[in-house]
């Protein structure tokens, strides 16, 4: 197929880029997750409101936007990178880890709102037994509540992640690409659609089957975990 | 019961839809009355073809429209402009949605089988864009670890990288408008698109950007009409007339004066 | 659990902690707003004429509202077919007839795993292919709306229905109903007031999703920042305004949302006993995370 020989290289390479941004800001996610999941829930009512405005900000605005943010604002405005004419990072690095840091953002206020009801299915005797034997605030969530609502929400979780994955395309919109210049996926897909019209269908079926392949495991994974590590009441 | 309420909000979305379908419309031109003329511009490109906050057109490629349609004997209030995005222009003239399309237009053979030009009346170059103080940027081939800026699917900017400069980065924006925000800030060092194109950027700015002036393509802008349309020749004429009485380089001034690019002498009508 | 649970009504210590901790917390928080406004300061983004343009009604006349109709046009389209589409193959999935409901599941788990920008994608490039023409940017963007949404909504109803107790389906049986009979008098209006809350959750994400019509060039709300900055180069307090529109718009529906939750959960009470799925559903959790 002159498809694959013409383009087999970048829609890997194209994949491959869309795998490292979704592993990054699926690790950022969570650990930015379970920050803001704690931030509701502590004592301190400060905390529990900012929290309460980073999620409800991130969760009523486009992906698209906050990408556009990240770049515009951080990079263009706040130099976060130092001043432009000092910065050596290259265009393509500079663009991923902002691609990285929006939906990280993004996707942590999810990630606390799962957490935060699988809190809620945490019985209350836990969390009392654990206030009785005298343990403290981060005590009680690090040993007692956090790990229980972990396991009670890791399909949620998964659901979450694969959402993850496929938002990685949104990255499409401040140009992130390779170092030799290859988009994340579907600007590829759409690079190859505009050069190739008439073999649309197949490069469709192409870029389908590479998300799945990256989509799908998470889910199974997430169902066997869940089984494994049910919490048994 | 609860059915029914849900058919009832159903129902109520569809009518809002289809509602708010009719009014979207109507800027497509469904009075397709002999009186008017409907134009493809581009609504985006300022000096160009651009639609202004207040509804107003503005631009050369709008000038040189009106122009035109006057000379065919319509008045100002019978022009209809219609946004003419690069992927639709030929389905435009072939369907009747625009009678004529001046928006940034190139001629190619390719096109020329599908639909007819008149002109060309302005021939551009593939160019770039820098800040007014650079110097180290004087042509395609100086790019190599600079940062160029393009809009996402556009040949140019890969033409520069696969053909002149291998070692350059490229940023790609939805739109240039971008671009130049980026080359303001100096978080890239140049742009790249159709030397007019820039010059309508660079106006906006007087004194901030100029065009390095080393096209390496050229674009040959027509204005696009139905296959077999019997105003070609007389469009011709109209773009050679405005090449004459002062027109078109009024038209340049009017749009593009203040953008330190300089206006090229007309181009040759050609009369396929 | 209520979150008051995981900790002791503070004492006098931990009062005054806490007070330490919120006074840090606003020293620090202060001072990330004092950097962005005078970082933005020194750039000009607070300059006047950045923001004038919005209390001009021009801009929002030709721009602005426009860029909304669009929006809630293409939401309007969108979250109706996509109640279609999930209506039709939630019954599909669950028909007992195996040749419908393996390809209804197929089809719904597809949609499902893959991004919706490629689906829009897919469905504007194939446009010339398939001779309509010009290319109509709406139509790829509802349809793509739609075949995500409608897959959710499909599994939302799915969950609603199979959360029922069998009782329902059996009594409707015994009583000489066929199962499509079942289905549509029995089972599915008490599955969707069940799922009601979690529908509209997912029209909500439906408005937000409209926004991908953006990457096309669809002039809805997201592309009228183009627009403006192009107009009056104010890129980052156009996008500050049209983000504030959209979080408005989706706190509007999501107050809808919750009047609706409250009317169901009233009428649910003396209505027979409805399986709930509880917090923690895995449909609706992805369904609100799509962009």
């Amino acid at each position: 197929m002159d498809l694959f020989s013409e383009y087999g290289s970048a829609i890997l390479e194209a994949f491959l880029l869309t795998l490292r941004l979704a592993v990054f800001s699926g690790t950022f996610a969570l650990l930015l997750g379970v920050v803001l999941a704690v931030f509701r829930v502590s004592p301190v009512p400060v905390l529990r409101w900012i929290g309460a405005a980073i999620v409800y900000t991130f969760r009523n605005t486009p992906l698209t936007l906050v990408m556009f943010f990240a770049l515009f604002g951080l990079v263009y405005q706040l130099h976060i990178y130092g001043p432009p004419e000092e910065v050596t990072l290259s265009l393509s690095e500079q663009n991923f880890w902002m691609a990285v840091l929006a939906l990280s953002v993004y996707t942590s206020t999810f990630v606390c709102e799962v957490l935060r009801s699988g809190i809620n299915t945490v019985p209350l005797g836990q969390a009392e037994a654990a206030r009785a034997v005298g343990l403290t605030f981060s005590q009680n969530l690090r040993l007692i509540v956090l790990p229980q609502a972990l396991r009670s929400v890791l399909n949620p979780l998964a659901s979450v992640i694969i959402a993850m994955i496929k938002n990685t395309t949104v990255a499409v919109t401040i140009g992130v690409v390779t170092a030799t210049g290859v988009n994340e996926a579907s600007g590829q897909m759409r690079t190859m659609m505009e050069n190739e019209p008439n073999q649309i269908v197949l490069i469709f079926i192409i870029f389908s089957i590479g998300f799945m392949l990256m989509t799908l495991p998470v889910g199974f994974l997430a169902g066997w975990a869940s089984k494994k590590f049910a919490v048994i009441r | 019961m609860k059915l029914k309420k849900i058919a009832a909000i159903a129902g109520a979305l569809a009518l809002a839809g289809s509602l708010a379908a009719c009014g979207g419309s109507d800027d497509t031109g469904s009075d397709a009355g002999g009186d008017k003329i409907k134009i493809g511009i581009k609504f985006d490109q300022p000096g160009l073809g651009f639609k202004e906050a207040d509804g107003d057109y503005s631009g050369f490629d709008v000038d040189m429209a009106e122009y035109i349609a006057e000379g065919l004997g319509y008045d100002d209030d019978q022009i209809q402009f219609v946004e003419a995005v690069s992927a639709n222009r030929e389905t435009f003239l072939k369907d009747g949605t625009v009678d004529m399309i001046l928006a940034t237009y190139s001629i190619t053979d390719e096109r020329k089988a599908e639909v007819d030009f008149a002109g060309p009346y302005y021939v551009a170059g593939q160019d770039l864009l820098v800040k007014a103080d650079n110097t180290d940027i004087t042509g395609p081939d100086s790019l190599n670890g600079k940062k160029l800026c393009s809009v996402t699917g556009s040949t140019p900017a890969q033409n520069i990288k696969d053909n002149y400069s291998k070692q350059a980065q490229l940023q790609e924006f939805d739109t240039y408008s971008k671009c130049v925000t980026a080359l303001q800030g100096g978080q890239i060092d140049a742009m790249s698109t159709d030397d007019i194109i820039l010059a309508g950027y660079a106006e906006q700015f007087p004194g901030e950007f100029k065009i390095v002036g080393a096209p390496f393509s050229e674009e040959n802008y027509g204005v696009g009409l139905p296959k077999g349309s019997e105003d070609r020749d007389k469009i011709n004429d109209l773009i050679e007339k405005s090449f004459e009485d002062g027109a078109w380089e009024e038209a340049f001034n009017d749009n593009l004066g203040e953008s330190g690019y300089q206006l090229p002498e007309p181009p040759t009508v050609d009369r396929y | 659990m209520s979150t008051s649970v995981l900790y002791d009504a503070p004492g006098p210590r931990a009062k005054a902690l806490n007070w330490v901790y919120s006074g840090v917390t606003l020293v620090v928080l202060g001072f990330v707003a004092w950097l962005v406004f005078s970082k933005f300061n020194e750039t000009g983004q607070w300059e006047s004429e950045k923001w004038t343009p919005f209390i001009d009604a021009d801009v929002w006349n030709n721009l602005l509202i426009p860029g909304m109709i669009e929006t809630l046009r293409a939401f309007a389209v969108g979250s109706l077919l996509a109640m279609v589409f999930g209506f039709v193959f939630a019954v599909g999935r669950l028909s007992n007839l195996k040749f419908v409901s393996i390809p209804c599941g197929i089809v719904v788990e597809f949609f499902r795993s893959i991004p919706m920008l490629l689906l829009m994608f897919f469905i504007y490039f194939m446009q010339p292919s398939l001779g309509i023409t010009p290319t109509s940017i709406f139509w790829a963007v509802v349809l793509g709306l739609m075949l995500y949404n409608g897959s959710v909504i499909a599994e939302i109803i799915r969950a609603g229905v199979r959360a029922l107790p069998k009782g329902q389906e059996e009594a409707g049986v015994a009583i000489g109903l066929t199962s499509g009979q079942v289905m549509r008098t029995i089972l599915l209006p008490q599955a969707v007031r069940s799922m009601l809350p979690a529908i509209i959750a997912q029209l909500v994400v439906l408005l937000k999703d409209t926004a991908l019509g953006y990457v096309l060039g669809y002039s809805e709300l997201l592309n009228q920042v183009k627009q403006l900055d192009t107009n009056f180069h104010n890129l980052i307090p156009a996008a500050i305004v049209v983000a504030v529109i959209y979080i408005a718009l989706n706190t509007v529906l999501g107050l809808v949302a919750t009047w609706i939750e409250g009317r169901t959960r009233r009428v649910a009470r003396t209505a027979a006993p409805v399986g709930h799925a509880g917090a923690v559903d895995p449909v609706a959790d992805e369904a609100a995370l799509a962009k």
